[in-house]
């Protein structure tokens, strides 16, 4: 029992993840209509920034804020450079420029920090495990990652429902010509946009950094992942983006976890064991294909 | 005029080779550089390059040319390395190949035109076993070698229930039978994970569920790093031991996982602290080159050169085939490791140790433990012709 308790956890905390990282991908895909392969790229950057202040200075917190600083930063600077000429261009386009920017990025962080795998140390105050329940002991630090996760979601919910700049980003997804009439500087909105994105693949990126290795080509796992989530919520939709999330943190860690010993019962050890391995590795995409079939738009696709 | 310039460029062009003598043998070295692993090729590089540059350029008093190349942890660009090798630039001696699929791509044809294979890194049981060749040499290891060791030590120390743990590609499947092979206790539980999995939590969960005496890991490079972090994170480290061979605890992957890896024990064929001669003067000449502690990739890299050497000396830099492999069966050489000889498949037979990882003041690092297989023959050897 306590065990399924702890997977659930260890699912949630993937959902928290894979919801930083697609919150802002299904943004740029539904407001801007612009595919960017390069959203992994910002998750490996805000790593790697945050590592480096981690080490420099000690403080996890200023970590954090480097980070999501420099993602945000670079996310504004790829939008003028190079995505802003892509908006009028077709998908495939934009899926040939920005893999170009992912394999720039990758050799970038190789020349500026070299082909060795950061080190990242969990904040000291974090780095325990806590008892939640008698005999469940959990790492403190995913936790905090839940914690910090739910509270982005919030303060996005926040933005959007409440604040004349998230209106104006709705707007904008429903009818750009529209809003751009109406006085709005939409490039400055497009800009906006996508360096927010991309400060919350920075913010994903530097909370795993301690858990996961801090290396050239780390935002790649993560963007597949990424691209089955916000398929499987319904693209341009921030609902469907938490609900796919965490459909697809439970469904890859709960597979993981549970496959084998159900096939157990089922097949002999052996023929049980890679079965469950590969079905363990298919399991989300499994579930992205059901999913379509029933709801070809998503769960929770967004209007307009 | 124009003539007169093109022609003087071409004499140009041809004077340094009027100047030689004798032409350097070439040693193709084919080996990964880039990718996240392309720190072993470089590793396997340095060490041979510190042997060629000790002595001045040659090998065994003869000069020498190492050209090298990246093969991306691609078996189709090592091909084609190796092809353009043996046919453009005429080489007869290779070496290099990081990666077990790569050299299974690369090796069995190569070794077939001509030319003479000897392994820095890779070693796996096809080429051991009904695959060997009178121009296939191992210097390394058989790939299960390291595994074999860390399953008798765990025998040795008792620890009744082992839960093993690799990803789900065929080098995982091989090392996890090759600790099989020498455990004698009970298998807690054997997952295979996704290649390049990132987040270990579930597996990690599941082993603090099952409660086995020790864990029994393959997971090379950053799946490596990722799964000591996490398992460190968990609080498992303090409760239920790791085990693994070499390939998870080399310095620079120490370097990227801080005290998670601490006390771990390893199965390796050498350690930097080894207390013969030869090692000695290597891991202080390393140093002093590089300005970094040398992990097993670097002294496999600088044997392979020194037995070439060795060979280059017996047969005075002949390239003939048949005379280059005998000399190099002999294998004449001081070993980093010590003892060493090759068997009849050509692979070493070497003493195999169980070592530890350490913090020192200048870092992370093993010591040896203890010598746990002495002059260990590969399982394979018995099923090859030779």
């Amino acid at each position: 029992m306590l065990l399924v308790i702890e997977q659930f956890l260890n699912g949630l905390q993937l959902g928290i993840t894979l919801f930083l990282m697609s919150a802002g991908l299904t943004l740029v895909f539904g407001i801007m209509q612009v595919i960017n392969l390069a959203h992994g790229s910002f998750y490996m950057i805000g790593a790697y920034v945050g590592a480096t202040v981690a080490a420099l200075t000690g403080s996890f917190l200023l970590a954090m804020l480097a980070a999501v600083a420099a993602a945000a930063a670079v996310g504004c600077i790829v939008e003028i450079l190079v995505l802003r000429h892509l908006y009028a261009r077709q998908h495939l386009d934009q899926v040939l420029a920005t893999f170009g920017l992912i394999m720039f990025f990758n050799e970038l962080i190789r020349i500026i920090w070299g082909r060795q795998p950061l080190f990242m140390n969990v904040p000291g105050a974090l780095a325990k495990s806590i008892q939640l329940l008698p005999g469940l002991h959990y790492p403190t630090y995913r936790l905090a990652v839940i914690g910090s996760g739910l509270l982005v979601a919030l303060f996005l919910w926040l933005m959007f429902a409440k604040t004349k700049i998230g209106m104006q980003i709705r707007a904008g997804s429903s009818n750009r010509e529209m809003v751009g009439a109406l006085g709005v500087n939409i490039n400055l909105l497009y800009t906006l946009v996508f360096g927010l994105g991309a400060a919350l693949a920075g913010l994903a990126g530097v909370m795993a950094g301690p858990i996961l290795s801090v290396e050239p080509g780390m935002g790649e796992s993560i963007l597949i992942l990424t691209f089955v989530v916000i398929v499987i919520g319904g693209i341009g939709s921030i609902r469907g983006a938490v609900a796919g999330a965490l459909l697809v943190g439970m469904v890859d860690t709960l597979g993981r976890a549970f496959l084998p010993s159900i096939l157990r019962t089922i097949l002999a050890a052996a023929t049980a064991d890679s079965v469950a391995a590969s079905l363990s590795s298919m399991a989300i995409y499994i579930l992205m294909a059901a999913i379509l079939v029933w709801k070809p738009r998503g769960l929770f696709p967004a209007h307009g | 005029m124009k003539k007169l310039v093109i022609g003087l460029c071409a004499l140009g062009l041809t004077l340094p080779t009027l100047c030689f003598s004798a032409d350097p043998v070439k040693i193709g070295m084919i080996t990964t550089l880039s990718t996240k692993a392309g720190y072993l090729g470089e590793e396997i590089r340095d060490g041979f390059k510190l042997a060629i540059d000790q002595e001045g350029g040659k090998l065994g008093g003869i000069g020498v040319e190492l050209l090298v190349e990246d093969d991306d942890a691609k078996p189709e660009k090592g091909k084609q390395i190796a092809e353009r090798f043996a046919q453009k630039d005429g080489v007869k001696i290779m070496t290099g190949i990081v990666f077990s699929n790569v050299a299974m791509a690369v090796v069995p044809k190569i070794i077939k035109e001509n030319v003479l294979y000897l392994s820095a890194n890779a070693g796996p049981s096809d080429l051991a076993g009904s695959g060997c060749d009178p121009n296939y040499f191992s210097v390394s290891y058989q790939n299960d070698n390291l595994d074999e060791v860390v399953g008798q030590y765990v025998t040795e120390v008792g620890h009744k229930n082992v839960y093993l743990l690799a990803p789900n590609y065929p080098a995982g499947k091989d090392h996890l039978a090759g600790f099989k092979r020498f455990y004698k206790g009970n298998i807690a539980g054997e997952v295979y994970t996704k290649l390049d999995q990132a987040d270990y939590a579930a597996e990690i969960a599941t082993i603090r569920d099952a409660g086995p005496e020790a864990v029994f890991f393959f997971l090379p490079g950053g799946m490596g790093i990722n799964f000591l972090k996490q398992y460190a994170q968990a609080g498992l480290n303090k409760t239920i031991p790791l085990y693994g061979p070499a390939f998870s605890f080399d310095e620079r992957i120490l370097g990227a996982v801080g005290d998670a890896a601490l006390g771990v024990k390893n199965g390796s064929q050498w350690t930097h602290d080894l207390d013969n001669p030869a090692n000695r003067q290597f891991v202080a000449a390393y140093r002093k080159a590089y300005n970094r502690t040398p992990t097993l990739y670097a002294a496999q890299g600088y044997d392979t050169a020194r037995l070439i050497g060795s060979a280059l000396k017996a047969t005075g830099g002949t390239t003939d085939l048949a005379a280059l492999r005998t000399a190099v069966k002999k294998a004449d050489f001081a070993s980093v490791r010590g003892n060493f000889s090759f068997g009849n498949n050509q692979h070493p037979i070497q003493d195999i140790y169980i070592r530890e990882v350490i913090q020192t003041e200048t870092g992370f690092t093993n010591r040896t433990v203890k010598k746990v297989f002495t002059n260990h023959v590969d399982t394979y050897a018995k099923e090859c012709k030779m």
